[in-house]
């Protein structure tokens, strides 16, 4: 929410979109669908919002789909899950990569290395459950064999079990955790404890500074795929991404003290997006928005380049993704492969 | 497989060992006025989230400790005072109501003025892991379990050898009685929510370099250590001891061998199958209902 | 009100007692004539379809409070479970009716069967548990079902939840918010009125003894158990039946609904309003429903502020709010009257 504030207030001190001011309301649905459902109503009907950012998950993102349907009103989602653009809805987009192209662009690396059995260890709460739908989906078709899968809770606050499983079975050449939050890092810890040596891979759910300074040493070497913003002073001058993602950092960090996390990126980038879509169509009329963000919308954000047309409401590929790799408590951007 | 084993018995007996102080505590508390205490699980969250922040604030450890313990501590107190109004006024039923509630102003507090982001508290002799018959533990975990062990042979030798300890149990066992005899009533209940808030505070300040804190860790752990408590037996120490590790195994044990997905299920399986069979506990007595 | 029915008047005194009972029956019949019909006039008037939509809530809500308050107020039973059952009834409704493809009519029916006859499973097996006891075995049910709804994705969607078809009812297709809320305006009115009629009907008045001398009553020959059982399972059903319209009016379903959480929402509902009291059960539910909605700007400070409602409730006014005002209302017109 502090990008959407903090990029309200820069477009307000410059003028606003074409002149008009913008005015935000921000609700926080706690990650209940059934909440958020009762706060997208009163955005639209109460509020009488144009446009919708949210919500930033996919459970939510669902519940609210409808509604907007029917209202005639865009919505741009930070949910990571494929079931929010697929099938495609008129009025839903999303400026964040699916489970599908993460676990995609994971598996390349992986093939790359010579990886093609692994084991994975999945949260049961909606990311980690949609991300590992996506890995057993995706493994076939990529030649990656899966060979068990373990789960853990959200509260819960010891893996060596499921780990302790994972390493058992033969031929294990990697570990994938699709995780969010404080057991993926539990998780983390574990996995360094019990040395375990087979190469640690996490989706993006995991890739945040707060990530890292939490799970300390632990988290040394682990390979996750996620977007240049955690890498932003390690890109290229070549990479058409690099002003955008270091201009974003810059403001934030004058801003508030500390780096965005990714999720914070992609806020930026749907703010990004409405954005774009106003001045382009010149209206703020949602229909009209809406028209806008879906047609022509080419853009570079801090997320990735952006494409978006009828058939494709998010707009990104596997390729604005990195490599990225923990190293000596950082992230380190590792070369394309 | 052995060395499996050995892995999932020291992870379940380091949840047990949290779950086993948490329903001691919540046992205690029964015992001494009749009411379920819902908010027990909050002690585990205040000590180990006062330790954190303080910390993070450049505290060393032990005073950040001390002073962990003293606010569960004053707000067992609290709660001990709220507790007697209500059970003097009200009914047991209110009661638990009102410790439901309590526990719920607690995370309030706490979620405005520390927010809801996970904190760590650092392990107490370092994090390289020891190799025990093949199974790699934590450091800390021999911290759990040690302390635990200590904790309950204090409170045993309390109970039974001091005469404060041997007061309190024969306030538990019948009030009035023990009052014609002397012994402050009031004062055992204050004694127990006493122990009970620190058992929990060390319980959560102990554990919490393995589990992190955060400001709702403490409504799962209550949960589970009140189920702990009634499959243990409520009148038995000895019992809610073996509650709490039963089901910390029971968990691993069953994240081990079965399904790592329904591991939540386990305790409340355990209670609802325990209803059935063996409705007082396995190791506490019937109640006697006087009419 | 118990006075005037255990003195057994003869004759003359008896025609003016009866008249006054029968006006005062009266009084409270034409009482909820007129809410009702204020009620249905809201939404001619009210254009906002957003407070609709949180009268609508509060409404689902109010029906679920009430079905606690029977069975908190009559037998004392506390349910920690209760969300399950709101849960376990919207998902067989939503299920049945969307990838089984039963009429909807036909699968709200049979969840609201399946709930009851899980809550006689429920009941039956647990309730000869001393009463803290019956709490933690529906803590423990609703649990379970949730981490079932939670795991079992072919069936349920997993964590993310399922969306569910409409409510269809002879062709017609309930949607929207003002039609939603006359359906659910007359299920409140209906269990409102048939709640108020129980607790005053023998059964009810048996009921409400059971609470203060279970074992008083059973040595007279009340069958107590067998009541037990059925208010038992008549909140269950109700709470069911609230849960599946609460599906089809939602269009979506989580397994969060039957958190922990959420049963502790019922029972606060109950507990605030008045335990035993039907207009308290109603009265808690607008409170509990209407509150995170007006703290919607500064939710983190939710947890704080329903605690805290909670608690002066139970400490201030142990009764509810609802007994507490009317015995502090008849108080003033007795002081009046003398």
């Amino acid at each position: 929410m502090k990008t959407v504030e903090m990029s309200v207030e820069a477009i307000n001190a410059a003028g606003g979109i074409d002149g008009r001011k913008v005015e935000f309301r921000g609700y926080d649905d706690e990650s209940d669908a059934s909440r958020a459902n009762t706060l997208v109503k009163r955005l639209i009907e109460n509020d009488k919002v144009h446009v919708i950012i949210g919500c930033s998950l996919t459970g939510p993102t669902m519940s609210a789909i409808p509604l907007v349907e029917r209202a005639g009103i865009p919505m741009v989602s930070l949910g990571a899950g494929s079931a929010i653009v697929e099938p495609v809805k008129k009025f839903v987009f999303k400026t964040i990569h699916t489970d599908a192209m993460v676990v995609s662009r994971l598996y390349d690396h992986m093939l790359g290395r010579g990886i093609k059995s692994i084991g994975i260890i999945a949260g049961s709460d909606a990311f980690g459950r949609s991300c590992l739908s996506a890995a057993q989906k995706l493994a076939p078709e990529k030649g990656v064999k899966i060979l068990r899968d373990e789960s853990y809770n959200a509260k819960d606050t010891d893996m060596t079990v499921q780990l302790t499983k994972l390493r058992q079975e033969p031929g294990l050449q990697a570990v994938l955790n699709c995780g969010f939050g404080e057991p993926a890092i539990i998780a983390t810890k574990n996995y360094k404890q019990l040395g375990i040596t087979v190469p640690h891979y996490g989706t993006h759910g995991l890739a945040s500074n707060d990530f890292v300074r939490l799970a300390g040493g632990a988290a040394e070497d682990m390979i996750m795929a996620n977007v240049s913003l955690l890498v932003w002073d390690q890109l290229p001058t070549s990479d058409p991404q690099q002003p955008v993602v270091q201009a974003y950092v810059k403001a934030y960090r004058a801003k508030f003290n500390e780096a965005p996390s990714f999720f914070a990126g992609t806020a930026h980038d749907a703010f990004f997006a409405i954005r774009e879509a106003v001045r382009r169509s010149g209206s703020i009329e949602p229909a009209k928005i809406r028209d806008a963000i879906e047609k022509g919308n080419d853009f570079v954000g801090v997320t990735g380049h952006f494409r978006m047309n009828e058939t494709d409401h998010v707009g990104l590929t596997p390729d604005s993704l990195r490599i990225v790799q923990v190293k000596n408590g950082r992230w380190k951007l590792v070369e394309k492969e | 497989m052995d060395a499996a084993f050995i892995q999932f018995l020291f992870a379940g007996l380091t949840e047990g060992a949290r779950y086993a102080l948490v329903a001691l505590g919540f046992m205690l508390v029964y015992n001494a006025s009749g009411a379920l205490n819902f908010s027990q699980g909050e002690s585990v969250m205040l000590g180990g989230m006062t330790t954190a922040v303080l910390m993070q604030a450049g505290i060393p450890l032990l005073p950040a400790m001390a002073a962990a313990i003293a606010v569960t501590l004053a707000v067992a107190l609290l709660l001990q005072k709220l507790f007697s109004r209500t059970l003097e006024r009200s009914g047991l039923l209110e009661v638990i109501i009102m410790t439901v509630a309590f526990g719920m102003v607690v995370r309030g507090v706490v979620h405005v003025f520390w927010g809801t982001q996970t904190r760590s508290v650092p392990a107490f002799s370092g994090n390289d892991p020891l190799m025990i018959g093949g199974a790699t533990i934590l450091p800390q975990v021999l911290w759990v379990i040690g302390i635990t062990v200590v904790i309950l042979l204090i409170l045993g030798w309390f109970f039974r050898y001091s005469r404060a300890g041997r007061g309190f149990v024969a306030a538990s066992l019948d009030p009035e009685t023990a009052q014609l005899m002397g012994i402050n009533v009031r004062g055992v209940l204050m004694l127990a929510f006493a122990f009970a808030a620190a058992l929990g505070a060390v319980g959560g300040i102990v554990t919490a370099p393995i589990t992190y804190t955060y400001y709702d860790v403490g409504v799962m752990v209550g949960l589970k250590a009140v189920i702990a408590a009634i499959i243990g037996g409520m009148g038995s120490p000895l019992g809610a001891v073996l509650g709490g590790l039963l089901i910390g195994l029971g968990e691993s044990m069953t994240a081990g061998y079965l399904s790592s997905a329904y591991k939540d299920a386990v305790p409340f399986l355990m209670i609802t199958l325990l209803f059935l069979v063996k409705p007082n506990g396995l190791l506490g007595k019937a109640p006697i209902e006087r009419v | 009100m118990m006075n005037e029915l255990l003195i057994k008047p003869s004759g003359v005194a008896a025609a003016p007692i009866k008249s006054v009972i029968g006006q005062r029956v009266f009084a409270r019949y034409s009482l909820l004539f007129v809410l009702v019909l204020a009620l249905a006039l809201v939404p001619i008037l009210i254009s906002n379809s957003f407070y609709i939509a949180v009268a609508n809530l509060v409404m689902i809500n109010a029906v679920v409070a009430i079905s606690m308050t029977l069975l908190l107020g009559t037998t004392g039973q506390l349910s920690l479970g209760h969300a399950g059952f709101f849960a376990f009834g919207a998902y067989v409704s939503a299920y049945l009716g969307g990838p089984q493809g039963l009429p909807t009519l036909l699968a709200l029916a049979l969840a609201v069967l399946g709930t009851a006859v899980l809550g006689w499973c429920v009941a039956r097996l647990f309730l000869r548990l001393s009463g803290y006891y019956l709490a933690v075995a529906t803590l423990g049910i609703g649990m379970m079902l949730s981490i079932v709804l939670r795991n079992e994705q072919h069936l349920t969607g997993g964590p993310d939840g399922m969306s569910v078809v409409p409510f269809g009812v002879l062709g017609f297709s309930l949607q929207g918010e003002m039609v939603w809320y006359f359906v659910l305006l007359f299920v409140l009115v209906f269990a409102t009125v048939g709640s108020y009629n129980l607790l005053r009907s023998p059964a009810g008045r048996a009921l409400r003894t059971l609470h203060d001398a279970e074992i008083a009553a059973t040595s007279v020959g009340v069958d107590v158990r067998g009541y037990k059982v059925r208010v038992f399972v008549l909140s269950t059903a109700l709470t069911g039946l609230m849960g599946a319209l609460y599906a089809h009016y939602a269009g979506f379903i989580t397994p969060a609904s039957a958190s922990f959480t959420h049963s502790v929402q019922f029972v606060m509902m109950a507990v605030i309003g008045g335990i035993g009291s039907v207009a308290g059960a109603v009265l808690g539910a607008v409170i509990v429903t209407l509150l995170p909605n007006l703290l919607a700007g500064a939710a983190e400070y939710e947890v704080l502020v329903v605690g805290l409602i909670l608690l002066s409730t139970v400490l201030l006014l142990p009764r509810g709010m609802v007994p507490t005002l009317t015995a502090w209302y008849r108080g003033r017109k007795g002081r009046k009257a003398s």
